[in-house]
């Protein structure tokens, strides 16, 4: 038997809450748009964001055109700690508890937005700021960030005769936006959505002022196939490069465990951005041993390594019971 | 009742009658005062605010901006470097066509550094599309104030209240402060139609393709000419209530005979009101006192210069390397004028150079001397300068 039902109305029974919607413009592969439908739908409806200049902004709303189920405000690129402040003090002096959450990539947070970033978690705004980390400003066509890993490729940072790509660390920003004392401030990545959501919850439930930094792959500006975004973000983890975890209150307070560490050229061979790095050349091995040094510190800090099966991760994994290594 | 007030003290007062819900500044001279006194208010529970003390003039201007579009009228206040740091975000609102209310405490701009008083803050962010609403006095400065919070959210454009740093924000004049049920009668609570709200969610600030954006910038720009109206209509309505009036889009008094006018933008009409009580010769002159820079009234400033021979344009700004900012557009806006009375630009005060009473002189000789009838800058002392600058 079958039922006519209209699409207005098959919508209003979606189980789930949708913020970001199809259609919107996004590249094959983007890790930013799923990164933002997984947020907007642990976040739920009572929410307003405030996005930064960026590909999230731009790809979700070509006047008169809008991807976005949620009140949603675009200002500038380097005010977006600020704006929501202001959204989340006009809420306080009305008595509503609508969230405010603050969305913007990493040259938005690491870089020209920074200061704004300070000052709202300074003040403890009662904000969640989503960092989308594609590791460079991928909406000008790839230029470097301060994210931006060391000896990656980009536009300004390309590899040469006397260069190897991005000579300068990425910054920890994590690190730097816990040091605040915030309530809470947290790592994640796209190849693992239940952690994700997890965490968005965590911070929802959270007054005061959240972070969540979540590791977002870029086809065309890492270089690889766009059906390999969730496996290229889970080897960023697998190698200790990009460590997910979580600080409160300025202290460690839990780490995703790798039960099976992969060296790191195992993560940086699937990127056309680190391709100077395999070639018969000194300055590049030496340049993957820094990387491999740097991965080993990650894993020696924060204590990464977990004993068991690997984590496994996918899609509705916190809501549907499974058997297997389950890591949270 | 008149109080003895000091301008920012007076215009923090002005401020906590409109009720706004947030507040967000940063300290810069000369506009710390008002800030300064706002916060006094909120931490002695006589006003009931989120006054947030921010950590940039860029984050002030963003946080008010982030208020209003969540529903709560906001205010925020600076001067000079931080009016320039503010300016991507000054636009940014202004595009939006968010109601915000700001005062600007007119100041030089670096460099040279001057925490002094001229107009070089507003007058390079003529173009951002707010409108603009310069004071001659603190009563005016309060009285402008109020009816800057009805003009903004009923034309859904932000409103600059410019008042010339120190000569006003630091003098103490006798002010009369309306009562709250005056203010509650003129001012009804906030209510802005793009409000963002859960329930209906909307998407503000979008990317706009060349397709649209002329037309978006269009009815920008009519809506700062239709706001002519609502300065107009806010500066009648504040009058029936209080009896007190800021003289709507600009303000003309003197003989009716004179053949000259010299036209002012801020605290130096009083100056100049005074020279011209004390002139021995008695010359018949008009005082044209500009209170609306943005919209520029066109219309109101041909009616006010028709039948004259010589308008003088006395400004506290300049832009180098071309000369007035105020006096070009007037020159402009009287050409459309059948028999166009002859315009003389003059700049003065500048980075808080005093403007005595015996500038009047200098500015009168004109009419008998009109020299290139370019720009000058009036009290420049060549002896300061090496040779080759003179």
């Amino acid at each position: 038997m079958t039922t006519n039902i209209l699409i207005s109305e098959l919508r209003k029974n979606q189980p789930r809450f949708r913020g970001l919607e199809s259609g919107h413009r996004a590249c094959l592969g983007c890790g930013e748009a799923l990164i933002a439908r997984l947020v907007t739908e642990a976040a739920g409806p009572d929410v307003m964001v405030a996005n930064a200049t960026g590909c999230l902004e731009i790809f979700t709303t070509p006047w008169p055109e809008s991807a976005w189920r949620v009140p949603w405000v675009h200002s500038l690129f380097e005010n977006t700690g600020a704006v929501a402040a202001g959204m989340e003090a006009a809420l306080k002096a009305q008595g509503k508890s609508t969230k405010v959450l603050a969305f913007g990539g990493d040259g938005g947070t690491f870089d020209i937005g920074f200061q704004a970033l300070s000052g709202m978690l300074e003040r403890g705004h009662n904000v969640l700021y989503v960092c989308f980390d594609n590791e460079a400003y991928m909406n000008t066509g790839i230029q470097r960030s301060s994210s931006t890993p060391h000896a990656a490729m980009t536009t300004t940072s390309p590899p040469g005769k006397m260069r190897m790509g991005k000579r300068h660390l990425k910054k920890d920003i994590v690190s730097i936006v816990a040091a605040h004392h915030i309530p809470y401030a947290a790592t994640s990545s796209v190849a693992y959505p239940s952690d994700i959501r997890k965490k968005v919850r965590r911070a929802m439930a959270i007054e005061g002022p959240t972070f969540l930094q979540v590791h977002s792959p870029c086809p065309l500006g890492w270089g690889y196939e766009g059906d390999q975004s969730i496996a290229v973000a889970r080897l960023a983890v697998q190698t200790g490069l990009f460590p997910i975890i979580e600080l409160e209150r300025g202290e460690l307070a839990s780490v995703m465990p790798l039960r099976e560490v992969l060296p790191v050229s195992d993560y940086l061979r699937t990127q056309q951005r680190f391709r100077h790095l395999f070639v018969d050349d000194l300055r590049a091995r030496e340049e993957l041993e820094h990387i491999q040094a740097l991965a080993d510190h990650n894993i020696e800090i924060y204590n990464l390594r977990g004993v068991g099966l690997d984590a496994f991760d996918s899609e509705g994994m916190d809501t549907v019971r499974r058997g297997g290594g389950r890591w949270a | 009742m008149l109080e003895a007030l000091e301008g920012s003290q007076a215009v923090a007062k002005a401020v906590a009658l409109c009720r706004p819900q947030v507040i967000a500044a940063y300290p810069i001279t000369p506009q710390t005062h008002i800030v300064e006194n706002i916060s006094k208010l909120v931490a002695d529970g006589k006003l009931q605010c989120e006054f947030i003390s921010v950590e940039s003039e860029f984050s002030a201007a963003s946080v008010v901006l982030g208020a209003a579009l969540a529903g709560s009228r906001a205010y925020t206040a600076s001067a000079s470097q931080g009016i320039l740091l503010m300016g991507e975000v000054l636009f940014n609102i202004a595009g939006m066509r968010v109601p915000i209310v700001m005062t600007c405490a007119n100041r030089a701009v670096s460099s040279p550094l001057s925490i002094w008083n001229d107009q070089q803050d507003s007058m390079a962010v003529r173009d951002a599309g707010w409108i603009q609403l310069y004071c001659s006095d603190n009563q005016e400065a309060v009285d402008s104030t109020i009816q800057a919070f009805r003009i903004a959210e009923r034309s859904e454009l932000p409103v600059m209240v410019c008042m010339d740093g120190f000569t006003l924000t630091h003098t103490m004049e006798g002010i009369e402060i309306p009562t709250q049920q005056q203010v509650d009668a003129f001012l009804p609570p906030y209510k802005f139609s793009r409000s963002l709200v859960p329930n209906n969610p909307i998407s503000l600030g979008t990317l706009v393709s060349p397709e649209f954006f002329s037309e978006a910038r269009y009815s920008h720009h009519k809506a700062l000419l239709n706001a002519e109206a609502e300065i107009v209509s806010a500066d009648r309505d504040w009058a029936a209530l209080t009896g007190r009036r800021c003289g709507g889009l600009l303000s003309v008094e003197g003989p009716e005979q004179s053949k000259v006018a010299i036209l002012t933008i801020g605290s130096v009409l009083g100056t100049l009101r005074e020279a011209l009580r004390e002139l021995p010769s008695g010359q018949p002159v008009k005082l044209i006192s500009l209170r609306s820079f943005r919209p520029f009234p066109v219309d109101a400033l041909k009616v006010a210069c028709k039948g004259l021979d010589d308008v003088i344009v006395l400004e506290r700004a300049f832009s180098p390397g071309s000369g007035g900012i105020v006096g070009l557009e007037v020159l402009g806006a009287l050409s459309e004028l059948a028999n166009p009375p002859r315009v003389h630009n003059f700049a003065a005060g500048l980075g808080g150079r005093d403007i005595p009473l015996e500038i009047l002189p200098k500015l009168l000789a004109v009419l008998s001397d009109p020299g290139d009838g370019r720009f000058r800058v009036i009290d420049v002392d060549l002896s300061k300068l090496p040779v080759e600058d003179r």
